[in-house]
């Protein structure tokens, strides 16, 4: 672990930055107040924070690491297949490669053996003493030009649209997380909730076994994303090259130092997802997994406030404002003029759930 | 063409050569020789040891995978270096994934194809005295066997975690430049140096013999399909090498002299290097399977007693195999980054590959179609070829779709999928010209029974071996892992049981290859009958130390 320290005031700075950011945020902003209870608030605030919202603090402790599930989200025993996707895109390509590809490269295999053996059978020296002098027919030729193009351009149509949706530009409330892939471990960070970047390490075999989760893929700080959200992903790479993996959510992107990579997915369905580093990266490459766990929105917001970060982003920031009043942060009140008066301390502690991205 | 013999110069035939050959003394003939025969043999023989050398360790790679967990990286790490630790273990790991790539890429299947069989028998193919240039042959050859000796070298020289270098094949930067620190990675780039270095000077000499040499009437649309091959892997060669030499001396430069080619905090790019490498490694592909193709369109022929289907597309079918060849390299890159519509690009001209392919493999169906078929050994090697190349290339259509392979990329699917078209491929085809032309080059009959023996015993041992690993790679196994979650064992074990038995089935090679070497039966000029009609069969066997004094004409 990083230090914590170091972590905190990540987090701080991020924080204030995003404020500064989403300072215009529209009708939300009343219902904010219970978000500001972190370790990143300011002193003042939290404090303020604190003492007027209670139920903030309760859902801190509501967050518990998932258990996976055998057959989810991770490669099953003798298991032929790919892992069950949960997410549409991975749905689709799935589909893509069972309904045509493997059908397709099946039969040509057998087309092909089938000919074989039949040349084999009928050909054969004993059965055919006297060999034909044939050697071209240009019909023939263009037939077995034009079939496999023909194929092919079947293949291409759904292969190409599956690519535009894979990489359609996220959409403006994706939910960010920026990756960064080190020597040996992953580094998560939530910019846009506060979070400073995290780390996530393999779990020794005896702590896997522990928590019930299958060595060389359990984590001990997983990436943890809402169901049915848009995650963007922002992934670089400290030092070499590594790559970002993550089977069931049919994902892939290389972690390359000076390159910002993006990538999204949208998991469907709740549990715990893990992919393993897949670019050769040094000694340890085979010991720096990944664990994607999937929660409720209620469940992650929870996540979030334990990490010490703001699940509700666009209605912190007048609230942070307004829960500090007499803090040493005059600039920012001024950039939310219009909702100030409205957000008194602990007016509408109640109501801040509601508001999702 | 067999009519041939009839005006081959008298002196080129069996008992009188010995006294027209003038061969040189021993040290002379084979450390200074320039005679295509010659090297061609030592091409052979050194891609026999290099091929033992990276087969023992794909051996020891799949004994450590056999069972999760880490057994037996300890122990070798520390015979190179006794106070190796658990660091220096995982890191031998890199070294023997790294090894056995370039071991087997570049001194086992290039010598062998093109450095052996093109050296022995483009000159024989099409009526010439020797290659164009008989010195720079030889140099082709010594420097091989130095970048051979730097590689295995490289092992015992610190590479950063441990001794030698830990890049994997394809020498990915950064990982190659601020990440292994030390001579070891230098001496592997000095070692692809040099045999990219001996290649361009290969493919010169094929370019320029093929093009020059070829005796009177053999216009270049009656070349049989192996000098044809070896053309198209020339022209490949020729183009695509000096791209990775630059792209690997640029490797050098960043690791020695402070350029920032492929470092970002100085202005570069490590996805830089790949495009550079994969401009040259797809080409590469090509180059490792094009001669097969022409052996096995050789080996068909003549065991189907039957002219070759379709020659021209046939021939065509490779140029342009070689020309797309260029165009699709960052099929290789679908996950760094690049934007969706170079995907999409990238996608679409791969796939075009699969036509001039299923070309061929047609093409090869219709040339024993109405044959007079004998199974001979080097005709199971060829039918096995076609089937085993059929199912990597279909494998390949799969990858080539840039959606599926966001998640095939790096796992063992991958891994499968180049081995059946290298280790099934381009290995059968080796095998199938090895044993067709056995009797040609030492002037004795192999062994039937061990060809069969040998053939039967490595293609259950590569299926077993190689077929799982595509069930590994779609549950998300990824590539260059000494050790794996639990859940993965299981294939990982059949395929290292595939591998023990692919291990017997090469005994019966090496066996049959020592005993038809010394106690074969005597070899006929043309031991495969009238199906055999290219121009090495109207010589004698072993064909006199200098063949076509006067050249053969072709009607």
């Amino acid at each position: 672990m990083k230090s914590l320290k170091t972590l905190v005031i990540a987090a701080a700075l991020s924080l204030g930055a995003m404020g500064a950011g989403h300072a215009q945020a529209p009708a939300a902003a009343p219902a904010a107040a219970p978000a500001a209870t972190t370790t990143a608030t300011p002193p003042a605030a939290a404090d303020a924070a604190a003492t007027s919202d209670a139920a903030a603090a309760a859902g801190d402790a509501a967050y518990v690491p998932m258990k996976p599930v055998a057959g989810v989200g991770q490669p099953i025993d003798a298991g032929i297949d790919f892992q069950p996707q949960v997410s549409p895109v991975g749905e689709q390509a799935y589909w893509f490669n069972h309904t045509l590809l493997l059908p397709v490269i099946t039969a040509i295999s057998l087309l092909v053996l089938g000919l074989l053996l039949w040349v084999i059978f009928r050909y054969r020296a004993a059965a055919n003493p006297v060999p034909s002098k044939t050697t071209h027919n240009t019909f023939i030729e263009v037939i077995w030009t034009a079939i496999p193009v023909l194929i092919l351009a079947v293949i291409a149509v759904p292969s190409i649209r599956l690519l535009a949706q894979q990489y359609e530009p996220p959409s403006k409330d994706a939910l960010t997380i920026k990756v960064t892939g080190y020597q040996w471990y992953w580094g998560y960070a939530y910019p846009d909730q506060g979070i400073g970047e995290y780390v996530s390490k393999m779990l020794t075999e005896e702590q896997a076994k522990a928590a019930g989760e299958p060595y060389h893929l359990a984590v001990d700080n997983r990436m943890v994303v809402p169901v049915g959200q848009q995650v963007k992903l922002i992934i670089t790479g400290a030092d070499v090259i590594h790559s970002f993996a993550v089977p069931a959510l049919w994902t892939k992107m290389d972690a390359v130092p000076g390159r910002a990579n993006e990538t999204t997915f949208t998991v469907n369905k709740p549990g715990v997802y893990y992919g393993q580093c897949s670019e050769l990266c040094g000694v340890d490459h085979a010991y720096m997994p990944i664990a994607v766990e999937a929660v409720p929105m209620e469940q992650w917001k929870a996540w979030v406030r334990s990490k010490g970060g703001n699940p509700d982003p666009q209605a912190a920031e007048p609230a942070a404002a307004a829960a500090a009043p007499a803090g040493p942060v005059p600039a920012v009140s001024t950039t939310a003029p219009a909702q100030t008066p409205a957000t008194a301390p602990g007016a509408t502690p109640a109501a801040s759930p509601a508001t999702t991205n | 063409m067999t009519d041939i013999a009839a005006t081959a110069p008298v002196h080129g035939h069996d008992h009188a050569h010995d006294d027209h050959d003038h061969k040189p003394g021993f040290f002379v003939r084979w450390f200074m020789s320039t005679n295509h025969k010659d090297i061609g043999t030592l091409y052979l023989i050194f891609a026999i040891i290099a091929g033992i050398v990276g087969g023992v360790l794909s051996g020891m790679m799949r004994l450590e995978l056999a069972e999760p967990g880490i057994q037996y990286l300890h122990g070798w790490a520390q015979f190179f270096d006794a106070a190796a630790g658990d660091t220096q273990a995982k890191h031998f790991w890199n070294v023997m994934i790294t090894a056995h790539g370039l071991i087997m890429i570049f001194f086992m299947v290039m010598p062998a194809m093109i450095g052996g069989f093109g050296n022995w028998f483009v000159p024989l193919m099409i009526g010439a005295p020797d290659m164009a240039f008989p010195r720079m042959n030889n140099i082709s050859y010594w420097l091989t066997t130095v970048a051979f000796v730097m590689l295995v070298a490289s092992m015992f020289y610190p590479g950063g975690s441990g001794l030698g270098a830990g890049t994997g094949w394809t020498l990915y930067a950064p990982l190659s430049t601020t990440g292994s620190v030390g001579p070891a990675v230098d001496m592997a780039i000095f070692s692809v140096h040099l045999a990219g270095a001996a290649s361009i000077l290969g493919a010169i000499n094929f370019i320029t013999t093929i093009f020059n040499m070829r005796a009177p009437g053999m216009t270049l649309h009656k070349m049989p399909l192996f000098v044809w091959s070896v053309l198209v892997t020339a022209f490949l060669l020729l183009l695509s090498l000096p791209v990775l030499a630059a792209a690997i001396t640029m490797l050098l430069t960043d690791r020695n002299f402070g350029t920032t080619f492929y470092d970002a905090t100085g202005g570069g790019d490590p996805v830089l290097y790949q495009h550079l490498f994969w401009f040259f490694g797809h080409p590469e592909v090509y180059i490792m399977i094009l001669p097969g193709f022409g052996i096995v369109s050789q080996v068909i022929s003549t065991f189907s007693r039957k002219p070759v289907f379709g020659y021209l597309g046939m021939a065509y079918a490779m140029v342009a195999i070689g020309v797309v060849g260029f165009i699709v390299w960052a099929h290789h890159m679908f996950t760094v980054g690049m934007s969706v519509n170079l995907k999409m690009y990238f996608t679409a001209a791969t796939m075009v590959i699969a036509v001039p392919t299923g070309i061929k493999i047609f093409s090869w169906i219709a040339t024993m179609w109405g044959g007079s078929l004998s199974f001979k050994t080097p005709m199971v090697w060829s039918l096995g070829f076609i089937f085993m190349f059929t199912v990597g290339g279909v494998t390949g259509v799969v990858l080539a779709n840039g959606g599926v392979d966001t998640n095939l990329h790096d796992t063992y699917y991958v891994v499968a999928h180049f081995h059946y078209v290298l280790s099934l491929g381009a290995v059968f085809s080796l095998f199938a010209g090895f044993y067709y032309w056995f009797p040609k080059m030492s002037g004795r009959m192999y062994s039937e029974l061990l060809g069969q023996l040998h053939f039967w015993v490595f293609f259950v041992g590569v299926n077993v071996m190689f077929f799982p690993q595509h069930f590994l790679g779609q549950q998300g196994m990824p590539r260059r892992y000494p050790d794996y979650p639990e859940a993965f064992a299981y294939w990982h074990h059949i395929s290292s049981i595939g591998y023990v038995i692919m291990a017997v089935g090469m005994l019966f090679f090496f066996v049959n290859l020592v005993y038809s070497l010394f106690a074969g039966k005597k070899a006929v000029d043309n031991p495969w009958g009238e199906g055999a009609t290219t121009l090495e069969w109207t010589l004698s066997s072993p064909p006199p130390f200098h063949q076509f004094n006067e050249l053969p004409r072709i009607a």
